[in-house]
């Protein structure tokens, strides 16, 4: 019994796979911090160290890892979707607007 | 695993490691010291850039570096080579204040070759010297121990750097002193680093430190991004700033932080400690070294190759590829902790058992591949 991702704290909007993870899978994670496990079922090729969107994101949207605040959504992410910098920017650096 | 063998220095102070250090004050007595350690066996010299022209706040920096390279406890003795006596002896007086002994040598009116016999004549007495100590059972909380992560991924914050982290909190517990930095890696953790600090003014200096250095930056019209994540970051699954910060900050658990330092600045007591450092690896491991750090651990994800002339860098990682593929430079493979296989504390007992090795005198794998980077922090140009 193994793991496909995992999850920093409960409530986070992304895990990061700990294996290289195919579309179509599915995947299983668990929280680090509880005793909770997340079924996903994969839509992207997720690379072992990537993050994976455990619920549906809306543009604008803070994306949330360790419980805090990682950057805003560039576009809409759906559940079980890479999350990184094609849909994911710093809200503290690159904004030039 | 709480009693080591190691060094014990005249100014109380633990080393684990006993170099005869050739120090060059400046770029051009380079080849001098480092004539020296080619024909003196048991000396290490440590070549750097810098020492020429600075000034003011740059210039103290840097002999608050060299002379604290010198005083480390992993240093037996010294030998201080530069182009004129007046800086020189600057370093050699502040580096015999710790009782150890140094000489001073001058390559103006001498030459090199002149300078080389010299100094090659004093450091046969140093060796003698150094190889005549002997180890003695200390407390290992006696140590000073820095940590600073490199060529992070996410595995880095899932695994990597929470060993480390449930090791500094033990550590920490049991009277050990740890010093971490990296001050613009910790944008987006900052909140959390400033309400950890246990006295107001430790807080309200971090905070200072933190801000200054984002002023920098945007007084060169930019930001960090392109450079903070690293393309190597990038590659490892790290999409932005706050996320690596947030990773990196695991590295010092959930302790509460004794005081804020600055550049090279000693720990005041035991405990945790944040210096304001540079996030590049080289430079912030030759910082902490200066403070007195006799030991560095080093998480790493995509695999950072770091290593530091007078202090053994443990590098421990999660990342199962960056573990087979880099082999030689991996002490501590932590990636069973991305299965869960075992608990967060028998990954924290395996690296006690490494530290406890390494400061016993077992050599890690930057000190084997030879790894010497000695990196002088600047802080703006020379005149």
């Amino acid at each position: 019994m193994s793991y496909d991702f995992l999850v920093h704290k409960n409530g986070d909007s992304v895990g990061v796979a700990v294996k290289d993870l195919k579309p179509g899978e599915n995947a299983r994670g668990r929280c680090l911090t509880e005793n909770v496990e997340y079924p996903v079922k994969i839509l992207d090729e997720i690379p072992l160290g990537h993050k994976i969107a455990l619920k549906d994101i809306k543009e604008n949207e803070i994306v949330i890892e360790y419980g805090e605040g990682i950057g805003i959504a560039t576009k809409d992410i759906c559940k079980g979707e890479h999350v990184h910098v094609h849909n994911l920017r710093s809200a503290r650096w690159g904004d030039q607007t | 695993m709480n009693k080591i063998m190691a060094y014990r220095r005249a100014d109380g102070s633990v080393g684990i490691r006993n170099y005869v250090l050739v120090i060059p004050v400046d770029d051009i007595s380079n080849a001098a010291a480092e004539g020296v350690s080619k024909l003196i066996q048991g000396t290490l010299a440590v070549p750097h850039a810098y020492g020429r022209l600075q000034f003011g706040d740059d210039l103290e920096l840097f002999f608050k570096t060299m002379i604290g390279t010198g005083s480390n406890p992993n240093v037996a003795a010294a030998i201080v080579i530069g182009i004129e006596p007046n800086w020189t002896n600057k370093i050699a007086e502040g580096i015999a204040k710790t009782g150890k002994p140094v000489e001073a040598f001058y390559v103006e009116k001498n030459g090199d070759l002149k300078t080389i016999e010299k100094a090659s004549r004093a450091a046969i007495g140093l060796v003698e010297y150094a190889t005549s100590l002997k180890r003695e059972e200390v407390n290992i909380e006696e140590l000073t121990i820095s940590i600073k992560c490199g060529e992070s991924d996410t595995t880095s914050g899932l695994a990597s750097n929470r060993v480390v982290g449930r090791f500094v909190e033990q550590f920490v517990k049991i009277g050990g002193t740890v010093i971490f930095g990296e001050t613009s890696e910790l944008t987006g953790a900052e909140h959390i680093v400033a309400n950890r600090f246990k006295r107001k003014e430790d807080k309200d200096k971090f905070l200072k430190m933190f801000n200054e250095y984002q002023e920098v930056i945007k007084n060169y019209g930019m930001d960090l991004l392109g450079s903070q994540p690293t393309q190597g970051n990038i590659a490892g699954g790290l999409s932005t700033i706050e996320e690596k910060a947030l990773g990196n900050i695991q590295k010092i658990g959930n302790l509460e932080i004794d005081g804020a330092l600055d550049f090279a600045e000693k720990p005041r007591g035991k405990g945790l400690y944040f210096m304001n450092t540079s996030s590049a690896a080289a430079e912030a491991v030759t910082l902490f070294a200066a403070a007195g750090a006799v030991l560095h651990l080093f998480p790493t994800g995509q695999g950072n190759v770091i290593g530091n002339p007078i202090i053994p860098v443990i590098k421990i990682t999660a990342n199962p590829i960056t573990s087979s593929r880099m082999s030689e430079h991996i002490d501590l493979d932590v990636s069973g902790l991305l299965q869960l296989e075992k608990t967060l504390d028998d990954y924290a007992q395996l690296l006690w058992k490494k530290v406890w090795e390494t400061a016993n005198g077992k050599w890690v794998k930057a000190e084997i591949l030879g790894h010497k980077e000695f990196v002088l922090t600047k802080l703006y140009r020379s005149a």
